[in-house]
This record gives structure tokens, sequence and C-alpha cells, in this order.
């Protein structure tokens, strides 16, 4: 009797909503490609930190004053005064950089495995669009601690804005809504942080899914599953979304919540990258502190602004620099779409481009000396170049050829037990001790010398031939 | 490529150069266990800095729960007369007198071993000595022109500022003890890393309990990843 | 993809295995979250005990203090009111008090320490409101009845002067006395009721 009432009450609820329907399109009989390895963790760490960041957040503007008289000292009531706190504060300034780390992963899982390509053309642009709304959701953010790196990196930035011609003083002016940072856009960006952005990055991510869900995923090989497809009208290649990849990413997020929780319980200033030094003073108007960066993950693009000398040129680069990643899809000319089957320059390209966005998220974070801003224009050329010369580069280059069928590569988990015999061996003539029910050879493993070269020079070989 | 390389590694080595410049800090010793420690840093902090500078992020009961004393303890031997246990550390000088005594507020130091560091509020206190040059008549090695008069000469003595070289020729200033003060000298690095250990706590007070909590969470969590990894597995056995 | 060889119990077991898991996880990480929302150290020490010196008090005079922002009374009950008291137990609710919230040294007829000083929280138990101090008898508004006592305006609840609630009013409970204790003869403490439990 009891039973039927709940299957009633389901049946009522599944006649007015698509429930079912939704869970097999987007779940159960999403059939996404069977051989996604480390980089396609990403995309769900995203929505994961996504949901961090909202949830903490909504619980941290129960505490927050969004008054620059009150700001800095209600985070501080936070930090201490609040029940837990703490924790919920180090959740979202942790997660904030987590966002950025996974994110920039996600995005470069598309360079190596040609995702922004035909037809995946728009779940490009809406990521880009994501990750503008991202940038502009934690710049504002940074503001509300109020402290001294919070006040003076949004004088700077919103400075920016004053070098584009005739408009520009009015423009920032206007953003400010006061002659210099104050309480004004503190309050203003609280607004744009709490609820514009996220609804906009809500939105965006809601776009990017069912644009992906329409196309299909790609993978590692770059070709599209729905080309071969068994009797029943299923990909052969591809497995339904769930189970299989929610148990898979469940690992993933097992993982990363690992990483997560030790950042937070153990190193929440991340040695004053992911909280800085400067910011655990009260903002001053008065006081410029001795050196300002942006956070970890502007640095960057702040260091193409340093790198050229001229203002509004300056700015331009920096747009410009976030600009190019859109025109992706059309820059690349290459047929193929996964690094697997391009030729050599697009993996050296790639190689050097990855080092000196590296590079210049570094010489972000120094001071500008005369040799750093030398090698921080260095690496701008390689960052551009990158981009502005793939038309040429993707189309010259001679590609291999590309399966029909996915092809199945060896795990890291399926290698390890052999790589682990190569790398060991038993230590000779070594004798049992103790008590027979513990005679077990794992105390006399000892390193091969010989199987550990054999490794390293294979590895090496493989590392090279990979390249060309 | 070679050049690319070789020329990243001289980069890297001027870096190194530039990163280096400055005084070498001396070393604090911090342990947030240590309540005894963290008692007596609370008592000099009272006595010798709350004159001047608020630690208003803190209350009184905090400290109490925290360093595992009885509150009545902490009203009757640290915090100064009238104070109540709920009650914030507020400085008793007012603002006005401050800056025209000091032409500068003194800060709150709630935060100061987050912004400055441990070893650097270390060395500072460490680091005064007589420069009848300075309008005060001291000066500070770690932070020239400090408005700051050392508040422990007597305990300290005086100092002496003398210029040397090492054995590279990088000159350097050496500080030489000339007048002792009360305390002897490895007393009184005891009483500084005291204060500079209570100041640690007081800028995150919930740190040996976010280190405690953490160990439960990252063994949970390494439970779950277990667990998950086993049903992947099982999932996965026959896709090939 | 098929199903040969699949252990179900196996999947079964790892399934409801990592549910459970999950779901402690998920339970855990919700009490910081309910938890930051309970008063914060703050709101403790704005609440903390508060001393009220009585010494200059006049006979039938009140008094209003604040404890945990809340309004707390203090009444010097003249002779006369305190033989009215004991009367008007038949129009009580609860006149001996054993459904209302007292501490143990205020559970008594005239509900306090000492029988001519009487403490309460000045919120209605109905909904909250605070009632006014209506010590005259008979006034025109409230007719015949009213023997002296508090009248909540909110929604017209009857408390005579020990915070005992009438019949037949919305308030289901007297009002509530809060913890509270002598220091001298004239020295209140609101907040504790004994000096252990002071820091």
């Amino acid at each position: 009797m009891k039973r039927n009432r709940i299957t009633e009450c389901n049946e009522w609820f599944l006649a007015r909503f698509p429930l079912t329907k939704l869970w097999n399109e987007h779940m159960a009989h999403y059939y996404a490609p069977k051989n996604f390895n480390f980089w396609y963790f990403f995309g769900s760490l995203a929505l994961l930190v996504l949901v961090n960041q909202i949830l903490t957040g909504i619980f941290l503007t129960m505490n927050y004053k969004p008054d620059a008289k009150l700001a800095f000292d209600s985070v501080e009531y936070i930090m201490r005064d609040v029940n837990w706190g703490w924790l919920i504060r180090y959740m979202h300034s942790t997660g904030s950089s987590a966002f950025f780390i996974v994110v920039y992963l996600h995005m470069f899982r598309g360079l190596l495995y040609g995702s922004f390509k035909h037809p995946r053309e728009l779940i490009w642009i809406f990521g880009m669009l994501l990750f503008v709304a991202l940038m502009a959701e934690a710049f504002m953010g940074y503001l509300l601690p109020w402290g001294q790196m919070s006040y003076w990196g949004a004088q700077v930035i919103i400075s920016l804005f004053s070098a584009i011609p005739v408009v520009g003083d009015e423009l920032s002016l206007w953003l400010r809504g006061d002659y210099v940072v104050s309480d004004a856009t503190l309050n203003r960006f609280f607004a744009f942080h709490v609820i514009a952005v996220p609804l906009a990055l809500v939105m965006l991510v809601f776009l990017h899914i069912v644009a992906l869900h329409e196309v299909g995923s790609n993978n590692p090989d770059g070709i599209e599953i729905k080309d071969s497809k068994d009797p029943w009208g299923h990909p052969v290649d591809g497995i339904p979304f769930h189970p299989y990849y929610t148990v898979k990413d469940l690992v993933g997020v097992g993982v990363f919540m690992l990483f997560f929780a030790t950042v937070i319980f153990y190193m929440p200033e991340m040695g004053g990258y992911f909280l800085e030094p400067a910011n655990f003073i009260p903002a001053d108007p008065m006081k410029t502190p001795e050196h300002i960066a942006p956070v970890w993950y502007f640095t960057p693009f702040y260091a193409i602004l340093r790198a050229i000398p001229d203002k509004f040129a300056g700015v331009i680069g920096m747009g410009g620099a976030i600009v190019v990643l859109f025109l992706l899809p059309w820059l690349d000319r290459s047929p193929v779409k996964s690094i697997r089957y391009r030729g050599g320059i697009y993996k050296k390209a790639l190689v050097l481009f990855v080092i000196s966005f590296i590079a210049l998220g570094y010489l972000g974070t120094q001071p500008a000396t005369p040799t750093a801003t030398i090698v921080a224009r260095f690496f701008t050329a390689i960052y551009f170049g990158f981009f502005l010369l793939m038309p040429l580069y993707t189309r010259w280059e001679k590609t291999k050829p590309v399966p029909k069928r996915l092809t199945s590569v060896h795990s890291l988990e399926e290698q390890l037990p052999a790589l682990i015999e190569e790398i060991t061996q038993i230590k000779p003539g070594s004798t049992e001790i103790g008590h027979p029910a513990f005679k077990s050879s794992f105390f006399a493993i000892r390193p091969n010398p010989k199987g550990i070269k054999n490794l390293i020079s294979r590895l090496a070989k493989n590392v090279k031939g990979s390249l060309d | 490529m070679k050049n690319l390389t070789a020329l990243l590694l001289l980069l890297s080595l001027s870096f190194g150069v530039v990163a280096s410049e400055g005084i070498q800090l001396q070393e604090a010793n911090i342990d947030l266990s240590n309540n005894v420690s963290l008692q007596r840093g609370a008592k000099h902090f009272v006595t010798y800095c709350l004159g001047c500078h608020s630690i208003k992020h803190i209350r009184y009961l905090r400290i109490a729960l925290d360093v595992d004393v009885d509150p009545k303890k902490v009203l009757k031997d640290i915090a100064p007369e009238g104070a109540n246990i709920y009650d914030q550390m507020h400085s008793a000088m007012n603002a006005h007198d401050a800056e025209k005594w000091f032409g500068t507020q003194p800060p709150d130091l709630s935060l100061i071993a987050r912004s400055r560091g441990a070893d650097w509020l270390y060395s500072y206190l460490k680091s005064y000595y007589i420069d009848p040059k300075s309008p005060r008549g001291v000066n500070n090695l770690v932070f020239e022109d400090t408005a700051m008069p050392n508040p422990l000469w007597q305990l300290q003595g005086e100092q002496y500022a003398e210029p040397r070289k090492n054995i590279w020729g990088h000159e350097y200033t050496n500080l030489v003890l000339k007048e002792p003060g009360t305390l002897s000298e490895g007393e009184f690095e005891i009483f500084v890393n005291d204060l500079v250990n209570f100041l640690v706590y007081v800028g995150e007070p919930v740190q040996i309990e976010r280190q405690r909590i953490g160990k439960y969470v990252i063994f949970f969590i390494l439970m779950f990843i277990v667990l998950a990894y086993l049903l992947k597995k099982e999932y996965w056995k026959n896709i090939h | 993809m098929n199903n040969e060889g699949v252990d179900q119990s196996k999947r079964q077991f790892l399934t409801s295995a990592l549910t459970v898991v999950g779901a402690v996880g998920t339970g855990y990480l919700a009490v910081p979250f309910l938890a930051q929302m309970q008063p914060s150290a703050k709101a403790m020490a704005a609440g903390a005990p508060v001393e009220v010196d009585i010494s200059k008090m006049e006979p039938g005079q009140l008094i209003r203090v604040a404890w945990r922002g809340k309004p707390v009374w203090i009444l010097n009950r003249t002779p006369q009111v305190l033989e009215t008291l004991p009367t008007l137990d038949n129009e009580l609710r609860d006149p001996l008090s054993l459904e209302s919230i007292q501490p143990d040294s205020s559970k008594n007829p005239v509900r306090s320490i000492k029988p001519e000083v009487f403490v309460a929280v000045g919120l209605c138990t109905h909904l909250g409101c605070s009632p006014t101090f209506r010590p005259e008898i008979a006034p025109n508004d409230l007719g015949d009845n009213w023997k002296g006592g508090f009248f909540c305006p909110c929604h017209g609840s009857w408390f005579d002067l020990a915070g005992r609630v009438y019949r037949g009013v919305p308030a289901p409970t007297n009002l509530e006395i809060p913890p509270y204790r002598y220091i001298t003869d004239t020295q209140l403490i609101i907040g504790e009721s004994t000096e252990e439990e002071s820091v």
C-alpha cells in the first residue's frame, strides 16, 4: 500500500516533468568515447569547484560587510569569531585558485586534442566566455577583503581602462564611481561578485554543456565516434556516460579533494600565492605596497602588459592575449585534431607556448627589472607567435594518418606492475628471517640500476620520437 | 635550443642575485603547541606592547581556551586591570595622542605575523641600535628609520652598529652589545621568541586546530578514493 | 561492452560502501555550514551576563536592562502587590509555573529569589512582543478585572505581576525568568544562576 503511494507520486511527477528523458539524454544514454585519459577529469572538476564557490560564497556573505570601514574587519571576524568561518573562507580562497588551475588544465586539454575544432567551435567560444567571466569574478572578489593588495590591485587594473583613447578617463571614473577605488567601488564589486557574474557563469556552464552534448565529446584520438555505429545506432567506441564516467570522475573528485584539503588544512596561504602577505594589511589609500602583483592566475597576462612599453599598446596586448584565444578554431588549419596525428611543428610550438605561459606567469609575480622586462618581451613574442603563425605552420606540416576507430593505449595503472618488475630486483642471497608467515620478498626488493637505465633511455627515445 | 637553455640559466642566476639582496633574517623558533611559551608571550605583549598596539581581533577568552589557562587566571595574570574576559584586546592609548607622539598611528598587530612573517618580527625586535644621526637616537637594521622606539631596550641593553666585511668583500653591518640590559643575551632571545610565538598564534588562532582536523579529513578522503577506485575498476573491467 | 562475468554482488557492495562513505562525508561537511549560522563569539560576548545595581530602586519601580539583546525587567514589588498575587491563582493557566521556564531558584509562587524583586525576560511567550507594564488597578481600557500586571498589545495576552499568564489569552506559558543571582544584597547578575557558571 505504501509502496503504491510512492509509485503514484513518482508517476504524477514524471507525467509533468521530463526527468527520465533528461537523465537519459545527458547521463545514461549520452555516449562518450571510451578512451578518455587524465586530461578529461578537469571538466567535471571545474563544475565541482563552481559548486564549492557558490556554496561557500553564500555562507560568507552572511557575515561579510561590503563597506570600506568594515570589510577588512569582517573578514577577520569570519576567520575568528564565526563558528567554522575559517574553514568556509579557506575553502573559498583556495577554491578560487583551484578553479583557475582546473580551468587552465581543461583549456590545455583542448589544445592537445583539438577539442576547439569543427564541429566544436561554439563549445570553445562558450568556454572562452566562461573564462572571461571567471576572470571578472575573481578580480572583483579579490577586492572584497579590502587589504592592501586588494585595493592597489583594483586601482591598477581599473586604471588600465584609462589607457583607452578619448573615453578612457571617463570610463575608469564610471567603473570606480569615485576618483579613486573607494567604498562605492567595493559596494558595486560586491554586487557583481555575489550575484551578477555568478548568474552569468551558471548560464554559460549550461550553454557549454548543452552545446557539448549536441555534438558529442571529442577524444584523445580526435576522431568522431558517431561515424561508426553498431546496429542499434550506438557509437561502437562509445560508452554511456553513466555509470562509466560517473564512477571514473568520482575517482578524480576524490584525488582532487585530497589536494584541496591538504592546501586548506596545511598551507592555506600556499607560500603567499593563494593569500598574499600584503593583503593582511588593511587597505590604505595613502600608501602603495613596495611590490604589487596580481594573484598568480593573472600574472601571465600582467607580464604581457608590462612587457609592452606603451600604456595603450600594453592594454591592447593584454586584451589581445585573451581575444586571440577566441579565434583559435579559425587559426588552426590542420586537417587533424589530436596532437597524436599532428606533425612535429605543432608539438614543438605547443611546448614553447606552455613554457612561455609559465615563464610569463612567473615574471608577472616578480619586480619588473630591465632584464625581466626583456625576457618577458621574448616570451610575449612566443605567446603571440604560437597563435598568429598557426595558420601557416598547421597548414604546411605533414600529418599522420588518422585511424577510423579509437586506438587503445595502455594506461599507467596497467603498465605499473611490469614497470616495477623492471626497475627492481630481489636482493640476492636474502635469507628469510622471522616467522614463516611473514616471509615475503617485499623487504628484499632493491632498485635495479640496469632496469632504471633502460627505462630512462626508452622514455627519452619516446619523448624525442613523439615530438617529430 | 642549447642557446635558449643557456639564456634561461643565465637569467635565473641574475634573478637569484637580486633576490638575495637585503638583510639576512634570523630564524624564530615557532612552536604553537608550547602553551607555556605562548602564555609568557601573551604576558610580555600586555606589559610591553599593548600600551600602544592593540590586537583587536582576539578576545581574552579565546586565548584562555586555546592556550589552556583558566579564564580567571588570564584576567588576573595576563589582562590589564579592569578587562572583561569577553573583551577584544584593545590598546588603552587613543589614536589622536599616538599620531601626535609618533607621527603615525601604531598599527594593530593582530595580523602582523601573517603580513611580515615570524622571522622578520624576531629579527626586527633584536636589531635596534644606537644611532646618533637618527632624530630618535636609535635606529633599526631590519626596518630603517622605524617610527617605533625600542620598547625592550632596558631588557636587551644598548647595541651599536659596526661595519664589517665578509670574506668575499661584501660589506655588512654587525650589531654589538656594549651596555648589557637586565636580561642576558640568551634570556632576551627566549623573551623575543615567546613574544613572536604569541603573535604568530594571534595571527591565526585556529592553526593548531586546523592541522588536527586536517588529518581526519585526509584519512577520510583516502578511504573515499580507494572505494571509488575499486568501483571504477569493477565497472571498467569489460571496457577494452 | 558485454555484461559477461560481471560480479553483481561486488558492484552492489562497492556502490553501497561508496554511498555510505559519501553520505557520511557530506554529513560532516554540512556541520560547519550549519554551525556557522549559530551565534558567533561576538554574539556570545555581547550576550555575556550583565550586572545590575538595584540599590536605588523605588518600591513599584520597573527598570529594563538588555541581556542577549532581550529586554529584562526588574520590578520592585510592593507588599500590596505580593498580597494580591495568591488571590489570582484561579484565573491563571499555570499558577505554579509547572510548564514554564525559570531557574529552580525562582520556581515558587512569586517566581523570584527575593519576593519583592521580580526579574523576567520581557518578551511575550506567544510571539515575542514586549508586553507593557500596567501596574494600575482596573484602568478604563483593560476593565475591572485588571489587578495590575503586564499586557501584551500585539495579541492581548495578560500576565500578572509575577509574569503568570491568565486563562483565555493566546500566550501559552508564563513569562520566562532568566538565570540570575545576587552578588551582594543590591547587586544582581543576570545570565548565570550559580558562581560556577561564571568565568
